[in-house]
């Protein structure tokens, strides 16, 4: 039993799976406190809720980035730049009208 | 030094998204939401910008300024289109994770197949799938929503279409479960390509069935999957940064499905496979009663002398623009001493919260703003309800007509008030096709007409008219 788990420990853990798990967990955890966070949110801003983590989902920019910017061939880089562009749209549209719709709730 | 950077940026974006969300609680609170939200974004975009292994500066700012050339005018449509504006940016959101998951496969192959692990592989075929079906379902939405002419608004369906669609997205899954066995394959990127086409055939074929009373769903259920196909992107990219706010996404996606899925008593599965919105035959119950139809003067008269009034507004208020004839009858009657409430059915408008917005445009407080469960105790000491350009909401046959399509729907009361004042633009049945016996009620009155030109009369009436 022992012998086993040392063995197990001793194999070459393969990295990059290690690090797969730990985002699991990261995911997990976000989606808990995400759902905690949104069941809180009141009911007369469910659309700028909408259009705003529409922009905060738009962090995919950050790969984005990545692929447009790093030393690729050229169609990868095309295809980082179209993503880029897609997600800064989501990013500028989505908190901009965010901001326009909480403006005009008022309480008197 | 720069790993430090990156990964305490990520986790200074990360509390502030969350604080951004945690701050939408309140109407005082949210727009402090906003430059959470804002600067969380910065802190990412140039802690990723500055690191050593981007070097392709001009690509990056030609994208970003195209992004803000159409980001701008995206954020100025008028707030009818905001369900439009809404569903398109899911679509670039799954056009994003699609097409970064596609270089990333490419990348990865380029360098060698056998290097790209099976979890990464199953994560980039996630990715592309989910962000693909995203993108064109999405673009289908868009398309019902703005009713553009050659998507048809009316559920297409046809024998065998739920085999079909669940095929398409099987046979996708089928192809990634090869691509990830086998990596190395030579057929592995033409299958690859397979998946992507697959994708947006079944994000097409997954839309074409819905009717428009279940926008509000749909858009729901295309913020989760935009969400996660970000969650996706992070698990290639191994960023949690990504799988953080990607979840975030996620979860308030699922959350306003569950809370539209109550609103119309329906379950997922119901919603993307049951064609809901088909124009129904329902028995009529009993014998058609007739309308009875009401005079401005009279109406006005109701108004004036209640002590309550509920409002109870639909889409069709919106599409008549009546929302700012709203405001001035709003004016008029709490200028009386009149308690003039507004009921928010939660599919009211054609996304969630959408009621909520039009009405706050025409400077309606909030605080007069209702949902439906807190006013229906409330309905049988309303003196008037008034309807305008609602239907199915306030249809009573939701309790008891077993048949009706929209059996077990939680409706507003409007039934249950002491005198029922309908403005209706015609008398066709609501969108989902359905009679409504309220309108045929012994306590309900009917006005006939456009509902902002039957309101502005109204508050002619009650401003000018000699009824004091």
């Amino acid at each position: 039993m022992i012998d086993a788990l040392m063995a197990a420990q001793a194999a070459p853990a393969e990295p990059a799976a290690a690090d797969y798990w730990s985002t699991l967990f990261v995911f997990v955890l976000s989606t808990f406190i995400g759902l905690g966070v949104i069941r809180r949110v009141s009911r007369l801003l469910y659309t700028p809720l909408m259009s705003l983590t529409n922009a905060i989902s738009a962090i995919a920019v950050v790969g984005s980035i990545v692929v447009a910017g790093a030393d690729s061939p050229p169609l990868i880089r095309i295809l980082g730049g179209v993503a880029l562009f897609a997600s800064t749209t989501n990013i500028v549209s989505g908190f901009l009208i965010t901001d326009r719709m909480l403006k005009m709730f008022k309480k008197q | 030094m720069m790993y430090g950077i990156v990964q305490f940026s990520a986790v200074l974006a990360t509390a502030l998204f969350i604080f951004s969300l945690y701050w939408m609680n309140d109407p005082k609170t949210a727009r402090r939401g906003v430059i959470a939200g804002v600067v969380g974004m910065l802190v990412a975009v140039v802690a990723t910008w500055i690191q050593p292994e981007i070097i392709h500066h001009g690509w990056i700012v030609v994208a970003i300024i195209a992004g803000f050339v159409v980001g701008v005018p995206l954020s100025l449509v008028p707030l009818t289109a905001v369900p439009q504006r809404t569903a398109l940016s899911h679509a670039f959101g799954g056009l994003a994770a699609g097409l970064v998951g596609t270089a990333e496969y490419f990348l990865g192959v380029g360098q060698g197949a056998e290097q790209v692990t099976a979890f990464r592989m199953t994560a980039i075929v996630a990715e592309v799938i989910l962000g693909f079906l995203t993108f064109t379902g999405s673009l289908m939405a868009t398309g019902k929503l703005q009713e553009v002419k050659w998507i048809p608004q009316r559920p297409v369906t046809y024998p065998g279409q739920n085999v079909v669609n669940i095929g398409c997205l099987i046979a996708a899954m089928a192809l990634g479960g090869f691509v990830v066995v086998h990596p190395a394959a030579a057929w592995s990127p033409h299958a690859f390509l397979g998946i992507v086409g697959l994708a947006l055939l079944f994000g097409v074929l997954l839309i074409i069935p819905i009717g428009g009373a279940d926008m509000p769903t749909v858009i729901s259920i295309l913020n989760s999957y935009a969400g996660l196909s970000a969650v996706a992107m992070g698990f290639v990219l191994n960023n949690k940064l990504l799988v953080t706010a990607g979840a975030l996404d996620g979860s308030s996606g699922l959350i306003l499905s569950i809370i539209m899925c109550r609103a119309m008593n329906r379950s997922f599965t119901n919603v993307l496979f049951g064609a809901f919105g088909t124009v129904q035959k329902t028995t009529v119950v009993g014998e058609q009663k007739a309308w009875k139809q009401e005079t401005v003067e009279g109406a006005a008269q109701l108004l004036e002398q209640a002590r309550l009034v509920v409002v109870i507004p639909g889409y069709g208020m919106a599409v008549a623009q009546a929302q700012h004839k709203v405001r001035e009858l709003y004016d008029q009657l709490t200028k009386r001493g009149v308690t003039v409430k507004f009921a928010i059915h939660p599919v009211a408008g054609r996304m969630p919260g959408h009621m909520n917005v039009l009405l706050a445009e025409a400077d309606i407080p909030y605080t007069a703003l209702v949902e439906m469960e807190e006013i229906n105790s409330d309905m049988p000491q309303c003196d008037v309800a008034l309807v305008i350009g609602a239907n199915d909401v306030v249809n009573p046959a939701a309790r008891y007509a077993k048949d009706s399509p929209i059996y077990g729907m939680p409706i507003i009361d409007a039934d249950k008030a002491r005198t029922c004042l309908a403005i209706k633009r015609s008398k066709k049945p609501g969108f989902a096709g359905i009679d409504n016996e309220l309108y045929v009620q012994d306590n309900t009155w009917m006005l006939f007409g456009d509902a902002k030109a039957v309101i502005g009369d109204l508050v002619k009436q009650l401003a000018g008219g000699g009824l004091h």
